[in-house]
């Protein structure tokens, strides 16, 4: 489903401080699959992410999606695509602080222009899957790691996307929270959605919900 | 269509809901931009009334007045003076008129006493704006200005007494109150009939306080100042073209120096606006990146941003010039009014006749609103159009 092929990944390119962190990978990731990105920190997890999920475009190389090629498409169209095709679950959660969790889960929706009902609907269905129903009107920050964990994955589910993203999911988690990502995980798999993780943490990377393994260093995949 | 509604109404709930969020601070860029314009409007809402004001006054004044000077002063009018100007080709009228100063000491202020004179020995020329009855007042009674009706607490009817500078008592009944259309003009006025004047003041008979002539074709008015100044070589007349001249270059000088004033005020409020532009917060800058990475576009940003930017200078905008309306229509200016009138007239509550002038809300509109909205737009078109994958790594 998403095809990378030489991909390079250069910050500061040209400068003193150039700094290549993705230095040719080539990788396909299958639909319905969950993946697992891991390595030592500074191996170019994070930034592998940002390609596949458009956030960032590669210095060289291409990226497909299905059988659209999207490394040279213009920001306006990779937005459409992103908000499309992928929901982020990031690794400081990154939500709107002051704003409830409703507000929250319905952001990424405003620019549709959906009707205001059937879009509160869908958030207010997104938090009671994931057990915070109750919370929904409370100010994010005003809510548990794992209550913001949960509020992030129903933010990242509410266009239906096919393709779920996160970054170090269990970083900030114990051991029983972790757990609950995993159970999350798994039903997400179960809708046949694909999953993207990065992950140091043994429990994500030997779990049995986790189809593939893919290691990095210093910029290149490492042959299992 | 309906999706473009649904999605600038959730632009704008969600713009609320940032201004609430950062209340403290918007509440002061508010203040400050209503303030701003609340001052500016005021001046131009001043200034124009007053050269409205100016206007009325002169397009009711005769084209010349004709002083009589005696050692380089203003005297009085002798009897047969007037005719010995004789017959000018283009003058209309000649009439004399009767007019002076009173103070009253009750209310330390000063009034101005005119006969209304009927014509056609001598019609009712007007002391500028007031456009009231031709007909003179019985004796015994006066018609006042509105200014004065409203400081002394009088109404048509009632009773005011003076003493004349001669010592004796006078009492009038007031026969009416003049219109508040022009108070600048009329709100000190007392008319009487001849005779009352003249008894009030000793007036000698037969004597007038200066000669208004109307000339009908603009084009004469110096060549009958001319031959005034020629059959009359004490006299001086005086030009209605002048005055104007003299009333515009006072107004025009007063304005400018609170123009120069206010432009450091608009200096310092481009300068916060810069500052607030340029410095958009880190949180700012962290929301943007996270509402592009959830996928709103870059247009998506900037017009939210547009729509706050609106908001804030909109409602700055109206309350600062309705604030600025009342202040100069129902409060007199009272924060300014020294420094513009500047002639120490003792006006008790001097209100201008409402006016507004559309070209100079929209000058206004322009120099306040634009400003501010680009000065915001134009950091957040940065922030905006950079990669969002910063978000990524917190
Ligand atoms: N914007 C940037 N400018 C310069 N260098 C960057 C930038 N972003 C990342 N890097 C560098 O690229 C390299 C890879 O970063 P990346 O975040 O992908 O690593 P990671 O594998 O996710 O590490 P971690 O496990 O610590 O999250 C790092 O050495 C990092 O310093
Ligand atoms: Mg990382």
């Amino acid at each position: 489903m998403i095809e990378l092929r030489d991909i390079h990944k250069a910050f500061n390119e040209g400068r003193p401080n150039e700094y290549w962190a993705l230095r040719g990978i080539d990788l396909d990731i299958a639909a319905g699959e969950s993946t697992v990105f891991s390595g030592p920190s500074g191996s170019g997890k994070t930034t592998l992410l940002t390609l596949l999920g458009c956030l960032a475009r590669p210095t060289r190389g291409r990226v497909r999606l299905g059988d659209e090629d999207i490394s040279s498409l213009p920001e306006r169209f990779l937005t459409e695509i992103r908000r499309r095709t992928f929901g982020f679950v990031f690794q400081q959660f990154n939500l709107v602080r002051g704003l409830s969790a409703l507000d929250n889960v319905m952001l990424p929706a405003y620019p549709l222009g959906l009707p205001h009902r059937e879009l509160r609907a869908r958030a207010e269905a997104q938090l009671a899957a994931l057990d915070l129903g109750h919370r929904r009107e409370a100010r994010v920050e005003w809510l548990s790691g794992g209550e913001q964990q949960r509020v992030a994955i129903a933010r990242a589910l509410i266009n239906a996307p096919q393709v779920v993203i996160a970054d170090e999911p269990t970083a900030n988690l114990d051991t029983a929270l972790s757990c609950q990502f995993m159970g999350i995980l798994e039903r997400l798999l179960d809708e046949g959605r694909t999953v993207l993780l990065t992950s140091h943490d043994p429990l994500v990377v030997e779990s049995e919900t986790v189809d593939r393994v893919v290691r990095l260093r210093d910029g290149r995949l490492v042959e299992p | 269509m309906n999706q473009w509604i649904a999605r600038q109404r959730y632009l704008v709930d969600f713009t609320l809901a940032s201004l609430a969020r950062r209340k403290t601070k918007n509440a002061g860029l508010l203040l400050v931009f209503a303030l701003l314009v609340f001052v500016l409007a005021s001046v131009m809402l001043f200034a124009s009334a007053l050269r409205h004001e100016a206007t009325m006054v002169l397009a009711h004044s005769p084209e010349v007045i004709l002083q009589r000077m005696v050692a380089g002063r203003h005297d009085l009018v002798p009897p047969g003076y007037v005719e010995r100007i004789g017959r000018i080709r283009g003058v209309q009228k000649i009439e004399g008129r009767l007019w002076g100063y009173y103070y009253d000491p009750v209310v330390k202020a000063n009034y101005t006493f005119m006969a209304v004179v009927p014509a056609p020995a001598s019609g009712f020329a007007a002391r500028p704006g007031a456009r009231e009855a031709s007909a003179p007042p019985a004796a015994g009674e006066i018609v006042v200005g509105s200014g004065l009706a409203r400081h002394r607490g009088v109404q048509s009817g009632n009773v005011l007494s003076f003493r004349s500078y001669s010592g004796k008592l006078f009492s009038f009944r007031i026969a009416g109150v003049l219109p508040a259309d022009s108070e600048l003009v009329s709100a000190d006025l007392v008319l009487t009939n001849q005779a009352d004047f003249r008894a009030f003041f000793d007036y000698p008979a037969d004597h007038w306080t200066d000669v208004t002539l109307s000339v009908a074709n603009p084009q004469e008015v110096r060549t009958v100042a001319q031959k005034l100044a020629n059959a009359l070589p004490d006299s001086r007349p005086i030009l209605r073209d002048e005055v104007s001249r003299t009333y515009q270059s006072i107004f025009d000088w007063r304005e400018g120096i609170m123009l120069a004033l206010l432009s450091a005020a608009i200096l310092a409020f481009a300068i916060l606006a810069w500052d607030k532009a340029s410095g958009l917060s880190a949180e700012e800058k962290r929301e943007i990146g996270i509402l592009k990475a959830i996928g709103w576009e870059t247009g998506d940003v900037i017009r939210m941003k547009l729509w706050e930017g609106l908001l804030v200078s909109l409602s700055a905008f109206l309350a600062g010039y309705v604030a600025a309306y009342a202040h100069v229509f129902h409060f007199s200016a009272v924060l300014f009014a020294p420094v513009l009138k500047g002639w120490a007239v003792l006006y008790p509550k001097f209100t201008l006749a409402p006016a507004i002038d559309g070209l100079q809300v929209t000058t206004l509109f322009f120099f306040t609103v634009l400003p501010y909205a680009t000065a915001v737009l134009v950091p957040i078109w940065r922030a905006a159009v950079t990669d969002p994958d910063a978000v990524m790594r917190g």
